[in-house]
């Protein structure tokens, strides 16, 4: 039993189906390799081991009489950003610290429907804000593949479990590339799915227009697979849309002859490490090699998202943000004196340094006199960055390009200066603001770290998109790649 | 006085008769236990998302078709950012920059029986807040969030009343309309129906309006009359004495009858509104507004203006009868009886029936007889039964027994007597016990012919007809 753990989510699912081994042997191998790597990776701040091992024996039974979904039995872990029932949701934060959610986020709900046995709740850049998972209140991620170095963020704890082969997959959230860019800087498979894709509902909100619930998981079939259960329309979530769920699963098969890639000039800037350009580089000729055709594509506004996305993310989050002021839930300061000083020290002990930087950010670009020239304008440079991508999937049928400009950087690298640490999401937030799915796939290494290809679809082209980078899985071995240690 | 000219704006708060909340499936009761009806949406729980009462977007399209407004094709809910206890989000839903209804008016009668139009500037949805609780909680403030998220139109008027009592007319106007439409019960006791008034003064002839003070969250015709005239004295007189009147909100105290200050425009929040990106745009074509419009009642001053004509009642009369949709509809199936006597219907609906209600403090629907069975009254003082008079004392048993009118004629024998010939008897009996008078009436003293109707009228109960009383006597007497 001691190699369960190399298993992908598609094989674990079919081999507990198959009853090669029970759910609870698996969760209880799982469980104590995720307790044994808490003390290197830091990548769980709530393991939940006795409702773990009661659905894995629930689990067990449903497969005995044949009645399990498509993921009975199958180990997971949920970013601590989704409620979840009972359980601690602190996304990340001290102003959630003992916050028992009363309800599960729609996507919780639903994987648990389809049978999916939750280990425990991912550590996350707090509030989700953050590339590096380092102004979680409980600490920060460490990269599997090397211990001094980030994971990336915000997902960085979902992704470092799944790195490590601790989960064979993980509930995400990106909002300006926290599933994508931790994908890429830990070695493993990350979807942003559409905006609209997956239900928000119970999903603690960062800024709305951005926010989109994903998988993590070391390859394309197992994201499809885990999509395929999340995905829908939720009526308790306006902007979820209702459109049918494909079975990726099935879609995953596609031949490329005929594809047309762009390659995003924009993205292979000077800011691109050379090495890391040099290994996309290398998947893209796979995917000429496989019959695709690549052409370059300009999308002239594109260098203006990092911008438009400091604008608009602060801004939603400030007013996402305002429900923590210690009356109803959450951190609460001792003794308060007033209503003034209630609002004040709750809100200004229970958020950290980042969070608090953003909420004065978008506090500042919503206010009268300044709404115009940042928040409108931000908007109006967000429609033309849409409608660049909108022309060019006229012409092409995905935009790929680097996830990150680099490989993982050294924990305390960027702490000092933010605006170094916001370029880190340069290549990723395009596809939040125009509302694209969009996948990064490991594509080789840069001095033993990993890095990723990005692929970028038109809206609700999930399936193709995720077609393409199992393309690439099938014609390469970079996703199945394990850290020494963690083997 | 006369130098000064008032310039009033109301923004009136009519709460949306659904059955549930304009973002949660809460109910929006009246008076339940505190927060028994606020679920994790109206608690503002992390993670939770406001779905759109579809309701809420009927009734407000209803009420824009009924001021003749601009239906918005499209709609955006924004956040309006505060922190409030009794806000759990720290932010109200409403909208700001596209509201669903804009342009509208409506007319309002003045003393002097002329018209006035009052333009709507707007009307949106939005959602209202809790309440904080002080009563029986010493030292701390308790919240109760039963109200938050109820729904609300927020309906704001131009700058177009020049006195309070058109500000109270026009109050009324809106209080009729959203009742007739069932968009709003508009219990102000409740506080379902709500105004804040903007007054201003400016010298008489100017053309620039004054500074202003919003007077907030008043809830009873009577207080809206008052503080406006608190309001208008005290800038007057601020002014004259050489002061400045400052832009701030003010609070109306009912039990000293004055207004005062809340808060300065400086303190006032920034309230960053911004689109609220949980919700889509509220999208509406012209199939569904028509579909609304179909669903349109008839509105009060076309009703008035039908029962002036079809009815051949005054115009005051045709006011009062459609001041309620529930007092137009009894009194037309009142007229459904006597289809040929609706002045007397009216009389009867406006005299008797609304002083027996009244005298009760009942509402037309609580009403202890239908309007059945006072048509059926109607019915026989028409053709000449009972007589106005004995159709009271019908009247007032019908009230408390609840029978017919048929009934309580037979049983207390209040036929009425038309057999001229029994009738002559009477009189003859009357004129011979009373020669004195009889001497004195012929002799001129006029007045006296009523002395010997009432004696005839006592002698049969009250039962002889009236106009053969008359006639009869006459010619008797001056035999």
């Amino acid at each position: 039993m001691s190699d369960l753990h190399t298993g992908t989510l598609t094989q674990l699912a079919a081999s507990l189906r198959a009853k090669k081994f029970s759910s609870v042997e698996l969760v209880t191998g799982l469980l104590a390799r995720v307790e044994r790597a808490q003390g290197a990776l830091n990548a769980f701040i709530s393991v939940t081991r006795e409702q773990a091992l009661a659905a894995a024996a629930a689990a067990d039974r449903a497969l005995a009489t044949g009645s399990g979904g498509a993921l009975t039995g199958v180990p997971i872990a949920h970013k601590d950003i989704f409620c979840t029932q009972g359980v601690r949701t602190t996304c990340g934060s001290r102003m959630l610290e003992n916050f028992v959610s009363p309800y599960d986020a729609t996507v919780v709900a639903k994987l648990k429907g389809a049978g999916a046995v939750m280990l425990g709740k991912t550590n996350m850049d707090e509030f989700a804000m953050g590339s590096s998972n380092e102004t979680s209140y409980f600490g920060p991620v460490r990269n599997p593949w090397d211990p001094k170095l980030v994971p990336g963020g915000s997902s960085g704890g979902s992704a470092a479990a799944v790195a490590a082969r601790l989960v064979p997959g993980a509930t995400a959230t990106d909002t300006g590339g926290s599933i994508r860019q931790p994908a890429a800087l830990c070695g493993i498979t990350g979807l942003k799915p559409t905006y609209g894709r997956v239900s928000r509902y119970g999903m603690i909100a960062f800024a709305s227009s951005l926010d989109q619930a994903g998988v993590l998981t070391a390859g394309a079939a197992d994201a499809a697979l885990m999509l395929r259960e999340m995905a829908g329309f939720d009526a308790n979530d306006s902007t979820s849309v209702d459109t049918p769920v494909p079975d990726y699963v099935a879609a995953l098969e596609q031949p490329l002859a005929g594809l047309k890639i762009g390659l995003l000039q924009e993205f292979f800037d000077k800011g691109l490490d050379p090495e890391n350009e040099r290994r996309v580089r290398e998947a893209l000729k796979v995917y000429e090699q496989l019959g695709a055709k690549l052409t370059v594509v300009s999308l002239p506004n594109l260098p203006l998202s990092v911008p438009v996305y400091y604008v608009v993310a602060p801004a939603e989050c400030s007013s996402n943000l305002a429900r923590f002021d210690g009356v109803r839930f959450g951190h609460r300061c001792e003794n308060p004196h007033d209503l003034t000083d209630l609002y004040r020290r709750s809100r200004g002990e229970g958020f950290g340094a980042e969070v608090k930087r953003r909420i004065m950010t978008g506090t500042y670009v919503l206010s009268a006199g300044y709404y115009d020239a940042y928040y409108l304008k931000a908007q109006r440079v967000r429609q033309l960055i849409s409608a660049d991508f909108t022309r060019a999937f006229q012409d092409v049928d995905v935009l790929m390009g680097p996830t990150t400009p680099t490989p993982a950087f050294a924990i305390g690298a960027k702490t000092a200066d933010p605006i170094t640490m916001y370029l880190n999401d340069i290549y990723t937030i395009g596809a939040n603001l125009a509302g694209l799915p969009a996948v990064s796939v490991p594509c080789g290494f840069v001095q033993d770290l990993p890095v990723g290809l990005q692929i970028v679809g038109p809206h609700f082209s999930e399936a193709r998109v995720l077609a393409v980078a199992h393309a690439l899985q099938r014609a390469t071995d970079w996703h199945t790649r394990i850290p020494a240690g963690f083997a | 006085m006369s130098a000064w000219e008032t310039v009033i704006g109301l923004e009136i708060h009519a709460q949306l008769a659904t059955k549930s909340k304009l973002f949660s499936g809460s109910a929006t009761a009246y008076g339940a236990p505190p927060n028994t009806q606020a679920n994790l949406v109206d608690l503002g729980y992390p993670g939770v998302l406001p779905v759109l009462n579809a309701e809420s977007v009927r009734m407000a399209v209803k009420l824009g078709l009924a001021i003749n407004a601009r239906i918005a094709p499209r709609s955006v809910f924004a956040r309006k950012n505060y922190f409030y206890p009794d806000l759990p989000k720290g932010y109200q839903i409403s909208q700001y920059e596209l509201p669903i209804v804009a342009g509208g008016e409506l007319d309002i009668e003045l003393e002097d029986g002329s018209t006035r139009r009052i333009g709507i500037t707007r009307a949106h949805l939005e959602e209202d807040a809790g309440k904080s609780l002080h009563e029986g909680l010493p030292g701390v403030t308790g919240i109760d969030l039963n109200r938050a998220g109820t729904p609300l139109v927020e309906i704001v008027s131009e700058p177009d009343m020049r006195s309070a009592k058109q500000a109270v007319a026009y109050m009324k106007k809106v209080h009729t309309l959203v009742r007739y439409l069932e968009i709003c019960d508009g219990n102000m006791q409740e506080g379902s129906f709500r105004c804040d008034a903007n007054v201003s003064v400016r010298k008489a002839g100017a053309d620039k309006f004054g500074t202003r003070a919003e007077i907030k969250n008043l809830n009873s015709f009577r207080y809206i009359e008052r503080a406006i005239n608190f309001e208008v004295a005290r800038q007057i007189e601020l002014i004259e004495s050489g002061g400045k009147v400052v832009q701030e909100t003010r609070l109306y105290d009912p039990d000293k009858g004055e207004t005062r200050s809340m808060r300065s425009k400086e303190e006032a929040n920034d309230y960053r509104y911004f689109p609220d990106p949980d919700l889509l745009p509220v999208v509406l074509d012209e199939k569904f507004i028509e579909a609304v419009r179909a669903t349109l009642p008839e509105l009060p001053d076309h009703k008035a203006t039908r029962f002036a004509r079809d009815y051949g009642l005054s115009a005051y009369d045709a006011g009062v009868l459609t001041a309620s949709r529930e007092l137009a509809d009894y009194y037309e199936k009142v007229v459904r009886a006597v289809p040929r006597e609706p002045k007397l219907a009216a009389n009867w609906v406006m005299g008797e029936f609304a002083a027996a209600l009244n005298k009760e403090s009942l509402d037309v629907t609580a009403a202890r007889m239908s309007p059945e069975n006072l048509g059926g009254l109607m019915l026989r003082i028409s053709d000449q039964t009972v007589s106005g008079n004995v159709a009271k004392v019908v009247f007032a048993t019908m009230w408390s027994s609840g029978a017919v009118a048929d009934t309580v004629i037979a049983e207390q024998g209040l036929k009425q007597i038309t057999d001229a010939s029994a009738i002559e008897s009477e009189i003859d009996a009357v004129i011979a016990r009373n020669p004195g008078q009889l001497a004195d009436y012929r002799a001129g003293k006029d007045k006296l012919f009523g002395f010997f109707v009432g004696q005839v009228m006592k002698a049969t109960g009250g039962r002889a007809n009236p106009a053969q009383v008359n006639e009869l006597l006459l010619r008797k007497l001056r035999a």
